[in-house]
């Protein structure tokens, strides 16, 4: 085997490592950055909510218990994934340590995609230790067993759900933009999708066909983030069907791959001066 | 010999401005080929065009036209970059990471296994002289001295067929320098290529087999150091060093013209001939003046002296 057919079977071979190695860093820079410490802020939050809000509702305790944990692991969610997210690659321009790694061998799309996950990863233990956080309360409040505690986990999974997509829109938009413009266009995006449905009735309401145009165009482009807001039904304790996570996650996985693919086309065209 | 880096014509135009933008030139048809084994010396002031070059085979940025080959492969071959390595000028790595994890996760990057890693990791930052008891400490703690080692580190964590080094003595101390000056020195030995920009000309005078000359995004001279003398200056120097007798003595017989200069020092005559024929001359005066001659030597122009003549 001659060294040009070795270095490529090599690189072929280390593709996933590469892109694991990446996503481990990128977790590693988040946890010793302390993006982690929301944790505490969280489970102060919550400690507080148990014992006071609690008291005050009447019976609704575990209601409002669960109502504040996954609006709160949503936004402080939000929160991370826009802040670093759009910090992903922007740091690493920055601070020009990018330029040892495109000098190795690394696609554009592989740390992108690495980063990506690693962020993910992030978010993932985020919301498994406020999800644990928040079924501890609740066995708190009951001083037992509460079935609740079981039934707000799909909800919790769509909020990962809906985090993750919100990641990979800040990454496309730092993958050509300044951090402050990418923080709100990610912010206004956050919003507009859990109000798609009002943008469908808005472009077949609408009279002028410019304006039906605009906003059908917008209502197909956003994603449809109400899709994964299930907080107040799992108060209520009602369980989404299988069929239905699956239908929603599928479109995420979609609608993340079609974006990462845009910002990696945007990246790979891009001149690091 | 085998050519290991080729560039054909390579140019890059950066867009400024943002309402009104206009191209700015950083480099212009530059043609180069770098050969095995060969230690070749990249020089030219600020803004010459030295970095462009590197970020251009690195892929950091994309040529406006012209194409660059290393080890017969297109730059733009992901590939091919696991067979070369580089230091960036005024390395920054990632600060969280000790010197330690940082080269396991640039050893990750070329797929290298844990063992090979680690193993690696450790001779190398023995090789750059840094102390073990620095080894765990996290990069944001080092100086620029240190961060410098570690980036050599990281540049060979492969066992790369081609180096690119940028500025590879910047933030190193005089000890350091020599370190760095004999590890480059034993990569030639090792078999490796070694593309080096320097702003130290006294290192690539004593390191590099072959130096280039940018000035303004262009090529201005390419070759040996002796062919680069030849090149730029044609005059060959001569000196002669002479005692116990007076200017004044010897004008009368030595030959006229601008080939000749005659400085008095302390003990004598110092006599810079650029006619090699008109030694002979000075000989003969010398005798006939009872004279004495300390010593004769060819008089060459340094790296510097060449260096600023292009400035």
């Amino acid at each position: 085997m001659d060294a040009d057919t070795k270095y490529i079977r090599v690189y072929i071979q280390a593709n996933m490592g590469r892109i694991t190695a990446i996503a481990g860093n990128a977790f590693r820079e988040a946890v010793r950055d302390r993006v982690l410490y929301n944790l505490v802020l969280f489970v102060l939050l919550l400690t507080g909510g148990a014992i006071f809000l609690g008291e005050l509702s009447g019976g609704q305790e575990r209601k409002i218990i669960v109502d504040l944990g996954l609006s709160a692991m949503l936004l402080f969610g939000v929160f991370i994934a826009i802040f670093v997210g759009i910090g992903l690659v922007y740091k690493e321009i920055e601070r020009r340590t990018i330029y040892a790694i495109f000098a190795k061998p690394v696609g554009r799309g592989e740390f992108l995609i690495g980063k990506y996950l690693g962020l993910c990863l992030t978010l993932l233990v985020n919301v498994l230790v406020m999800g644990t956080g928040v079924s501890a309360a609740l066995l708190y409040i009951k001083h037992g067993w509460d079935p609740l505690v079981l039934r707000i986990w799909p909800a919790i999974l769509l909020i990962y759900v809906e985090l993750a997509i919100l990641t990979s829109i800040a990454l496309l938009f730092s993958s050509f933009s300044s951090p402050a413009l990418s923080a709100l266009l990610t912010f206004f995006i956050f919003i507009i999708g859990h109000f798609s449905a009002d943008l469908k009735g808005l472009a077949t309401s609408m009279t002028s066909s410019g304006a039906r145009w605009l906003f059908s165009v917008l209502y197909y482009l956003v994603p449809n983030l109400a899709n994964y807001s299930l907080i107040t039904s799992a108060a209520h304790g009602d369980v989404p069907s299988s069929s239905y996570v699956a239908a929603v996650v599928s479109y995420a996985l979609l609608y993340v791959s079609i974006i990462l693919a845009t910002a990696t086309l945007i990246f790979s065209r891009r001149n690091f001066k | 010999m085998m050519t290991v880096v080729e560039i054909n014509r390579l140019t890059k135009d950066y867009e400024i401005g943002f309402w009104r933008k206009r191209k700015v030139r950083a480099l212009d048809c530059l043609s180069l080929t770098i050969n095995q084994g060969e230690i070749f010396g990249f020089l030219g002031a600020n803004g010459a065009g030295k970095t462009t070059t590197l970020k251009l085979l690195m892929r950091l940025i994309f040529p406006t036209e012209g194409s660059a080959r290393i080890l017969g492969h297109d730059i733009a071959e992901v590939a091919m970059h696991s067979r070369i390595g580089y230091l960036p000028e005024n390395p920054y790595f990632y600060d969280y990471l000790s010197a330690m994890e940082f080269l396991n996760f640039c050893g990750q990057l070329f797929g290298l296994s844990k063992v090979e890693r680690t193993s690696r990791a450790k001779e190398l930052l023995s090789r750059v002289r840094l102390d073990e008891s620095k080894w765990d400490t996290q990069l944001r703690k080092f100086s620029k001295g240190m961060l410098q080692r570690v980036g050599l580190a990281q540049s060979l964590i492969n066992d790369p067929e081609v180096v690119f080094l940028d500025e590879p003595m910047s933030g190193l101390d005089p000890i350091g320098r020599r370190e760095v000056r004999d590890l480059i020195t034993a990569l030639r030995q090792d078999g490796k290529t070694v593309f080096m920009c320097s702003h130290i000309l006294s290192d690539i005078e004593v390191l590099c087999d072959r130096v280039a000359i940018l000035k303004g995004g262009r090529l201005a001279h390419v070759g040996s150091l002796e062919e680069l003398r030849q090149q730029i200056d044609g005059r060959n120097v001569v000196e002669m060093v002479v005692s116990g007798t007076h200017e004044t003595a010897l004008r009368p017989y030595l030959p006229g013209g601008k080939d000749l200069r005659v400085t008095a020092t302390p003990t004598g005559l110092r006599i810079e001939l650029t006619k090699e024929g008109d030694v002979d001359e000075v000989i003969i005066a010398l005798r006939k003046t009872g004279g004495k001659l300390v010593s004769v030597q060819p008089l060459r122009q340094s790296l510097e002296e060449l260096f600023l003549d292009q400035k």
